[in-house]
């Protein structure tokens, strides 16, 4: 467990130690701080325009901005995630010190579950930034925070499976930018899956479009923590990293 | 202390190192000697656990490198040949964790990491970031982080290169300093630093072990010991007594050692070896001439180091690379 620590300590302080870290923050805070504004002010302008129709309905906050503002930093998530994963393998390949995390007494298991508990946290900063904004909503009005709290629950679950997919593709590399490339492609192609779901009767496109990350996480969006999807995260997460341990251990054979 | 048996790998298709056996014990500094791309760099790699041999065993401080890899790591420091370094740390932050990565105790660690800094003299560079370091200094802070656990035993892939003179005497003062509580290997395409530095010598080429043999043999040809063939005949038809002219050649001045190679057609042949740096080529012809004989041949036959080098690596290179055209 210690030596997984070490190993997340490292990576995190190595975020903060580039700019990548502040650059991930800043597009977090701004992308979504725009999000926010804008599906407070459609909130706004909609209640107003009740309220002159004379019906004077009951607009539920968490229904109108923060499910979909849930949805858009899960869209978030999918440009920034490449961004966290792709160095994690690609990186230590190029300046050599896989050499030294390989050759210290350290199991790789260790490495892989470090590295990955360490872009974790990176998303969960990010993940955090975009919570910021939820306190103006507190300070106004009267939202249920259990929703809003599963909503983030999906988020850290669903980007844990990304990360994870990241990661491997991470070790399959050098270069840093191919990494993040096919880690995007990857992403967007798993995100986009779903789409075919509504023609697709035969099983091969039920299984396809199951595999969509998307359609597990809107469970959660709409504060319900659905088993079925939550299992579908936790086992593409060890999916994920199982391909990860794989890879590294065919880098010692052929390295 | 490091003991290799039959130590093969291959790759797809070619044999980076094949049937390599050779041993070293404690508190040795073995030169591991070579041309680029002659399976120095795999051999390391095998011993520290980075990538398993396709056949044969290595062994370090008795456990074996795929049974027991974690107790080899544990033992084993290793500077590859770029040192393994993060740029965006501080020397002193690297150096820290990689203390922690090689399973030093958290209270233990200021104490060897100031050891580790001092050893190698980095002082002045304590908290400057790595990559506004020079090369010398980074390949420093590589040895630091070799060293930091005081492991048994030391593996250095060219740890001189792209050092300034004074750095590589720094860097040599250093092994020397490390060597007797610690076993070292160290590979080098450089001939001198096998010289100054090491105890032992192994030279390998295209994969196949050349020749092991102690630093002082392969010194003493390289500092001008020589071996000279004689082929000495009679001048007055009489046959010669071999083993009055073995006593009189072992007379002459700066000889070690005559050897008697037999009689031919009434020729004998005999194979003299000098002492360290003395010429006794002039004094042979000298005492044979002047003892009535006639002098039909005299050659020398011994080798420099970089003769054997290229001997035992040049022409194999050279018959591959007509193979590859």
């Amino acid at each position: 467990m210690s030596n997984i620590l070490i190993i997340c300590h490292k990576e995190l302080k190595s975020y903060f130690a580039s700019p990548i870290a502040y650059l991930l923050l800043a597009i977090s805070a701004v992308v979504f701080g725009f999000f926010f504004y804008s599906a407070t002010a459609i909130f706004v302008v909609r209640g107003v325009e009740s309220q002159m129709m004379g019906r004077g309905m009951p607009m539920d906050v968490n229904e109108w901005v923060i499910r979909p503002l849930l949805t858009n930093a899960s869209v978030i998530g999918l440009f920034l995630i490449p961004m966290i994963s792709m160095r994690l393998f690609a990186h230590e390949k190029s300046t050599g010190t896989m050499e030294l995390l390989m050759t210290s007494p350290i199991r790789d298991i260790d490495i892989i579950l470090g590295k990955w508990l360490g872009a974790l946290l990176m998303y969960a900063c990010i993940l955090l930034i975009s919570a910021v904004n939820f306190v103006w909503i507190f300070a106004y009005g009267k939202p249920d925070w259990k929703p809003m709290l599963v909503g983030y629950l999906g988020l850290l679950l669903q980007g844990g499976c990304m990360l994870a997919i990241g990661a491997f593709i991470s070790t399959t590399t050098k270069n840093q930018i191919i990494a993040g490339g096919a880690t995007f492609s990857t992403l967007l192609l798993l995100w986009v899956l779903d789409w075919v779901s509504a023609y697709e009767t035969t099983t091969l496109g039920k299984v396809i479009s199951y595999v969509s990350v998307v359609t597990h996480f809107e469970p959660f969006s709409k504060g319900v923590i659905d088993t079925k999807d939550a299992v579908f995260f936790v086992s593409m997460t060890f999916f994920g990293l199982f391909l990860t341990a794989r890879s590294m251990e065919s880098l010692r054979w052929r390295a | 202390m490091i003991k290799v048996e039959g130590l093969t790998k291959r790759y797809a298709r070619n044999v980076a190192v094949n049937n390599i056996s050779f041993e070293v014990e404690k508190g040795q500094i073995v030169g591991f000697l070579g041309p680029n791309g002659a399976g120095k760099t795999t051999t390391m790699r095998i011993l520290t656990c980075f990538m398993p041999p396709t056949s044969g065993k290595a062994s370090v401080a008795g456990f074996d490198v795929l049974e027991q890899p974690m107790e080899v790591k544990k033992r084993i420091g290793y500077l590859p040949e770029s040192p393994p370094l993060y740029p965006e740390m501080e020397v002193i932050e690297y150096l820290t964790f990689v203390g922690r990565l090689k399973g030093i105790p958290s209270s233990d660690i200021p104490r060897a990491v100031d050891h580790a800094i001092e050893k190698c003299a980095l002082g002045e560079v304590r908290i400057k970031l790595i990559s506004k370091l020079s090369k010398g200094f980074r390949q420093r802070v590589g040895l630091a982080q070799a060293i930091i656990h005081n492991p048994d035993v030391l593996i250095l892939d060219e740890p001189t290169s792209g050092l300034d003179p004074k750095q590589i005497i720094e860097i040599r003062e250093l092994l020397k300093e490390l060597s007797g509580s610690h076993t070292i290997i160290l590979s080098t395409h450089i001939l001198s630093e096998i010289e100054h530095s090491c105890q032992k010598v192994i030279i390998i080429n295209r994969g196949t072990l050349a020749a092991i043999d102690s630093v002082e043999n392969l010194t003493a040809r390289l500092r001008g010991a020589e071996s000279v063939a004689l082929e000495i005949g009679p001048s007055d038809g009489d046959a010669l007594a071999e083993a009055d002219v073995q006593r009189k050649l072992e007379q002459v001045p700066g000889v070690s050692r005559v050897i008697a190679k037999g009689a031919k057609d009434g020729l004998c042949s005999f194979e003299v070896e000098s002492l360290k740096g003395r010429q006794i080529r002039p004094d042979l012809a000298r005492i044979v001439v002047g003892s009535g004989w006639n002098l039909n041949e005299l050659r020398p036959v011994g080798f420099s180091l970089e003769d054997i080098f290229l001997q035992l690596t040049g022409s194999e290179a050279k018959a591959a690379d007509g193979e590859s055209k």
